[in-house]
């Protein structure tokens, strides 16, 4: 039997603009009569989201997709939907593929559940009749169905995954791309989909390429696995292997990491020397308690003088969800240019902020005005956040599972009326 | 047989009319998408297709016939209206269509599919609402007792193909410039007033004069319009300007359709 899916050299180039990303006539106009005294634009860089892609997956076969944010694993999905194209190489796709690149997809809030259930499986690929014969199925799956003729739009958003989940789980294609859709709603749910989604693999003969930054999805449903680093890959084969490799090489840069000379992420404006983590006694750690404060130092050299530029650190968690954005607002340099010299900055997450959990550090110094990014690293720092008991915390004294993503001691008044 | 997809960088552009067919479900379920919400939380729902129209005919009534004593050959409210009928289906097919990818940019982004069918959905929602309109075009028809001749059995429909490719062609061009320019986006009101103050629809080219008039057959709403108005008026057809509207709907077509196919395999990234 041939291989469902053969990548071979694949390569996806994306032509980043140093100007505004919505391009206006303007600019085509203005950098066309630019471009005819002077060639190769230096306003325009390469880069590449993928390179050098080589992978044959079986029939059956179950493929964990695992990598950093921005490593190219969404992009490598996106290529195998044919929702963009590449720049080099070829894939051969053999046999019926349905992507589900997000749930929901075309969902209309002001149609009703049943309409909404017929127009998303014809955008995933179904035709009426198969929707019809599985009308059903869907329906009891998703436990909407007192509410099939309401609008979407009065749906909570529980509902609304619930029902996407169950049109995308009644898909019956050879080949099932997936993105991180689990990374949502309840985990009663969460389990529900994981179930059905074993099921549809295991049972069912299915070749799922399954992206995600769950390791302990990727463990219990996938075969094989592919580690992506910087649009590259870095490893393939047995799934365990291949976690151990990205759980080493995640934590081999926790709580500080520094450059070489030569390897300092930057440019001829600036580079970055490192970054680390330390406790409200300036103590390097990885750890945290609840109740502490979290300090993000990062030291730069600037290489220029009257150079505007503003810090800036990206906080995901565990399941790649933004869970802030932080900018150097507010100190002296966030109007006033740097001028040639080494700095240290150092910005303070607030205590009883984070819930216990794993969390990821990207850190970036850019200028906004000429929205250019001198450069931006991706999850160079992880630490954890742990629970305490001995001292009051926003669970109060509550003990069990305190859900959300963060955590943070609010002011509350009772008054009796 | 397995059906096997080779992906490969785009290197020529090539029309898969048999990838459009395979789809038309889709195409059936965005049009039926957009029908429904169109008129979702409205009061009349549906009759605003008729009612745009009619409130249109009776401003133009007043205000050019009443004012301006315009001479059109036939009862001057069904010479409007049998042209805002047309013209209906050529402005909301390019206005639909020319939006119709950035609106559906979130799908864009997700899913494959031929990604003509999204100009072309909103083209199919434009028809539904000419045939209403055009229903209602009878009854007027009937009401001011304006004979029709047979020829009304050709000319009806092949102006209707001829309204409907034009906007096609026009709108899918518009569609994929607006994903890479906006500018687009603040040009069409512009673009389409110019081409309702050029369409002959509150006045008759028949009744201009001099070499000005041919050049307006450059709008391809005017040859279709001349075949529509045809079977009710007894003029000679103006064969030189429907040719010219045909060559020019031909050219919009192809524009479109090649700059629309070049370009859909940046959609994704750009929009």
């Amino acid at each position: 039997m041939k291989p469902a899916v053969e990548i071979s050299q694949l390569g996806k180039k994306y032509r980043i603009k140093k100007t505004e990303r919505y391009l206006a006539l303007r600019d085509a106009i203005s950098d066309s009569v630019r471009n005819i005294f002077k060639r190769n634009s230096a306003d325009k860089s390469d880069f590449w989201a993928l390179r050098n892609i080589n992978l044959t997956i079986e029939p059956g076969e179950r493929l964990g997709i695992i990598g950093k944010n921005g490593a190219g694993k969404s992009t490598l999905l996106k290529l195998l939907s044919r929702v963009t194209f590449p720049t080099t190489g070829e894939v051969i796709i053999r046999g019926r593929l349905a992507s589900l690149l997000e749930v929901g997809t075309g969902f209309h809030p002001e149609l009703t559940g049943r309409e909404n259930i017929y127009l998303n499986g014809s955008i995933l690929g179904l035709k009426k009749t198969e929707i019809e014969r599985q009308f059903d199925a869907i329906v009891d799956f998703s436990g909407v169905e007192p509410f099939l003729e309401t609008p979407l739009k009065n749906y909570s958003s529980g509902m609304q995954l619930r029902l996407a989940f169950a049109v995308a789980a009644h898909l019956e294609p050879e080949i099932l791309l997936i993105d991180e859709v689990l990374a949502v709603g309840d985990m009663e749910f969460q389990r529900k989909c994981l179930g059905k989604m074993e099921e549809v693999s295991k049972q069912q003969g299915r070749t799922i390429l399954f992206v995600s930054h769950n390791m302990s999805y990727i463990s219990s449903l996938c075969t094989k696995g592919v580690l992506l680093t910087n649009g590259q890959m870095a490893a393939s084969g047995d799934v365990s292997e291949v976690i151990n490799t990205y759980i080493a090489d995640i934590s081999n840069r926790s709580a500080s990491q520094s450059w070489k000379e030569n390897e300092q992420p930057g440019n001829d404006v600036v580079r970055l020397h490192s970054v680390g983590l330390v406790n409200s006694s300036m103590k390097t750690t990885e750890n945290f308690k609840v109740t502490e404060d979290i300090g993000v130092e990062m030291i730069y050299e600037v290489m220029k003088d009257n150079e505007v530029l503003w810090l800036g650190h990206n906080i995901h968690n565990e399941q790649g969800i933004n869970i802030f954005d932080t900018h150097s607002v507010g100190t002296d340099y966030y109007r006033q240019p740097h001028s040639k010299g080494k700095y240290s900055s150092v910005v303070w997450i607030p205590r009883d902020l984070l819930n216990p959990g794993i969390f990821f550090i990207s850190s970036a110094i850019f200028n906004h005005l000429k929205n250019t990014i001198h450069l931006h690293e991706r999850d160079v720092l992880m630490f954890t956040v742990h629970e305490v008991f001995d001292q009051e915390t926003a669970r109060g004294l509550s003990g069990g599972d305190f859900p959300g993503v963060v955590r943070p001691l609010l002011k509350w008044q009772i008054k009796k009326i | 047989m397995q059906s096997e997809i080779k992906i490969v960088p785009p290197k020529t552009i090539s029309f898969d009319l048999g990838e459009l067919w395979e789809n038309r479900e889709l195409l059936y379920s965005f049009a039926r998408r957009d029908i429904k919400v169109k008129y979702k939380q409205t009061y009349l729902g549906i009759f605003w297709v008729v009612l745009q129209p009619l409130l249109l005919m009776f401003v133009f009534y007043f205000v050019f016939f009443k004012t301006l004593n315009i001479n059109v050959g036939i009862p001057y409210p069904v010479y409007t209206f049998a042209g805002l009928v047309l013209w209906g289906l050529f402005s909301t097919g390019i206005t639909h269509s020319s939006e119709s990818l950035l609106s559906s940019s979130q799908i864009i982004r997700k899913i494959y599919f031929p990604r003509l069918l999204i100009p072309l959905a909103s083209l199919l929602t434009a028809m539904i609402d000419f045939l209403v309109a055009f229903a209602l075009l009878f009854v007027l028809l009937i009401i001011f007792r304006q004979p029709v001749s047979w020829k009304a059995l050709y000319c009806f429909p092949i102006a209707t193909i001829i309204t409907f490719i034009s906007s096609f062609g026009i709108g899918s061009l518009l569609a994929a410039l607006n994903v890479k320019y906006r500018d687009f986006r603040y040009l069409l009101p512009f673009g389409i007033q110019l081409l309702f103050f050029s369409s002959q629809i509150v006045y008759s080219i028949h009744s201009l004069e001099g070499p000005f008039s041919s050049l307006l057959y450059c709008n391809p709403l005017n040859g279709a319009l001349e075949i529509f108005y045809y079977p009710m008026q007894n003029y000679e057809l103006n064969f030189t300007g429907v040719l010219i509207s045909v060559a020019t709907t031909i050219v919009f077509l192809l524009c479109g359709l090649i700059y629309f196919k070049k370009t859909e395999v940046y959609f994704a990234d750009l929009i």
